[in-house]
């Protein structure tokens, strides 16, 4: 389905895709993981067809963008990170009217344009301005959107990035549905949750540069522990209580508002701690997650 | 795609370099359409009504004291039945630049509207072709209002004016496209204003209301070069009935005028959207 090999793209002096390598079978979904600037928009645009690459390969749906630009582009179907819908349309023209940039006939397009408003829970919003729709009807729409075409592949940077936590489950509710239906599903994201929940496989990408790459579970396997013991004990004491925990667990991260300790059994490290006679303000052992990865791979966290 | 398909598609690419153009220029067309038939009607055609009120004012108003004037071969025709021509030229300009100018300018740096539309199947050739059409399309709905103005009014004087028709349509081609094209390099409101600040005087000054002789030969030269002469003098030989081959340099001129600007369009866009 996509392929890339030795992949990059520099704007100027400034590499934002530093030569990257990951292959995506038909009915994936795949994620690119990494904080802000890591350049996982460049590789979007680039995989959308939309960017040309400056060295390395590509290949989407078995063609060349650089040949083929329009050719896969009709077979794509694009959410990016910024919404970009037609905001002197109404919600239900602007699907009519997508619909028919990609050539597809007015009937077929008015019959999928009902469907995927169902889809999209936004049947009672049809006649709506885009600018009335809160911001995850937005995004439902830009999704409904992208699917007018029936893709092969669909592409999402950083869908649920800015929405609140309802907003946020009721898309991640409608992209499990999109991936049960067997459809490749590219997306960008720097939530770990988001990425655990819809990830079958995920690079983890700083600096324009793979870090790592498996699924959620084996990097977490792999990287980490399977618990870790979060404690805190003010901000001024939190380096000294770190030196005095040396030793305790199989790794230590000491952070400006608190120690982690990564262990396979959090409470056994709790009671450790707690007998070396330091007393933490708070403590809370949980499992590890993506987050904890990317902290070990690069020193830093993926939300700032 | 099949292999059929893709065999289709490279043999296409010959002829016209398909990654710029999918063919499919009306479905942006049809955009604009949907667009203006949901647009409160007046400001759509406020535009129209400023030729009119020129043809009003200075026409019949004006035209009271001037009298008669010469047509472009010497008869005496009268001074309403001369600047008609020159407004109707100017009322197919105006409702091109309309789209063509503020409006690309909003969609270009405000609204993402085009990153959208090239994320799909269309090329940025569809999107300058759909664009200047809907721009011209306008140019061409304020000319055939002003047509049939200038028709109630009988200022109208050979049955050539039919082909002022056509000869608007062609005139609005080439002010979309160089509108547009113009548009895609301008990244502030303060160089919008040039716009305006070149289209004023070019209106004022391109023969509409005397003739050019009027001018020293230095300016008419450059009076000469400038489109509006150019739509002028082919409209007013058109409804004053004057017909001579000369008229098709002013075709040629529009011709070439709208080629370049949809290239220079295309290019932009592409420059802008697909790098
Ligand atoms: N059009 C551009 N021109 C110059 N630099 C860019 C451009 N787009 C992105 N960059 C730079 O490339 C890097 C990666 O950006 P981006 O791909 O947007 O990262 P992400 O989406 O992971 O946050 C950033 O440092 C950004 O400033
Ligand atoms: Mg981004």
């Amino acid at each position: 389905m996509l392929r890339a090999t030795d992949l990059v793209k520099t704007y100027g002096e400034k590499c934002a895709v530093d030569g990257i390598d990951f292959e995506v079978p038909a009915g994936e979904s795949f994620g690119l993981l990494g904080p802000n600037g890591a350049g996982k928009s460049t590789t979007m645009r680039m995989v959308g067809a939309v960017s040309t690459r400056t060295s390395g390969e590509l290949e989407i749906l078995g063609l060349d963008p650089n040949d083929y630009g329009p050719e896969i582009r009709s077979q794509l179907g694009v959410v990016p990170q910024a919404d970009n819908l037609d905001v002197d349309l109404r919600v239900r023209d602007n699907l009519l009217v997508y619909g028919r940039y990609f050539g597809l006939d007015r009937k077929i397009v008015a019959r999928r344009a009902d469907e995927l408003l169902e889809f999209a829970q936004l049947s009672d919003r049809k006649t709506a301005r885009v600018d009335d729709l809160s911001g995850g009807m937005k995004r439902r729409l830009t999704i409904a959107r992208a699917l007018i075409n029936e893709p092969a592949m669909l592409l999402l940077d950083e869908p649920t990035t800015g929405l609140d936590p309802q907003a946020r489950h009721i898309l991640w509710d409608r992209l499990f549905q999109l991936k049960e239906r067997g459809i490749t599903l590219i997306l960008t994201t720097h939530y770990m949750d988001e990425a655990e929940q819809l990830c079958d496989r995920l690079i983890v990408v700083d600096e324009g540069k793979i870090m790592a790459e498996g699924s959620p579970a084996n990097l977490i396997r792999q990287y980490s522990s399977r618990e870790v013991l979060e404690v805190r004990f003010g901000t001024e004491h939190n380096a000294n209580a770190a030196k005095r925990l040396e030793g305790l667990g199989d790794r230590m991260e000491l952070l400006p508002d608190r120690i982690l300790i990564y262990a396979p059994d959090g409470e056994t490290v709790l009671n450790q701690v707690i007998a070396t006679g330091l007393e933490p303000i708070t403590s809370l052992v949980r499992r590890s997650s993506l987050e904890d990865v990317f902290l070990r791979l690069t020193g830093r966290s993926l939300i700032e | 795609m099949t292999m059929t398909e893709l065999a289709v598609a490279s043999h296409r690419r010959r002829l016209v370099d398909k990654t710029l153009y999918a063919g499919n220029a009306r479905s942006v067309m049809w955009r604009g359409w949907r667009v203006a038939s949901r647009t409160h009607y007046g400001i759509m055609i406020s535009g129209f009504f400023e030729p009119v009120f020129y043809l009003l004012s200075l026409g019949i108003g004006l035209g009271g004291l001037v009298g008669v004037v010469a047509a472009p071969d010497g008869r005496e025709i009268p001074y309403a039945a001369f600047i008609a021509p020159a407004l109707l030229a100017t009322s197919a300009m105006n409702g091109a630049i309309y789209d063509s100018t503020w409006n690309v300018f909003f969609k270009l740096n405000y609204s993402k509207l085009y990153d959208g539309m090239l994320a799909t199947r269309l090329g940025p050739l569809d999107v300058a072709l759909g664009e200047i059409g809907i721009a011209l399309a306008r140019g061409a709905v304020y000319a055939g209002g002003f047509m049939i103005v200038m028709t109630v009014l009988g200022l109208n004087m050979s049955w050539w004016a039919l082909a002022a028709l056509p000869a608007t349509v062609l005139i609005a081609f080439g002010f979309a496209s160089l509108g547009m094209a113009v548009t895609s390099y301008m990244k502030t409101f303060q160089q919008m204003d040039w716009i305006n600040f070149v289209l004023l005087p070019m209106f004022l000054l391109s023969a509409t209301f005397y003739p050019l002789s009027v001018y020293p030969q230095l300016v008419q030269w450059f009076i000469q070069a400038m489109p509006l002469w150019h739509a002028v003098e082919l409209v007013r030989s058109l409804t004053t009935g004057v017909v001579h081959l000369g008229l098709l340099w002013h075709v040629l001129y529009f011709t070439v005028l709208s080629v370049i600007g949809i290239r220079f369009t295309t290019a932009r866009l592409r420059a802008l959207f697909l790098t």
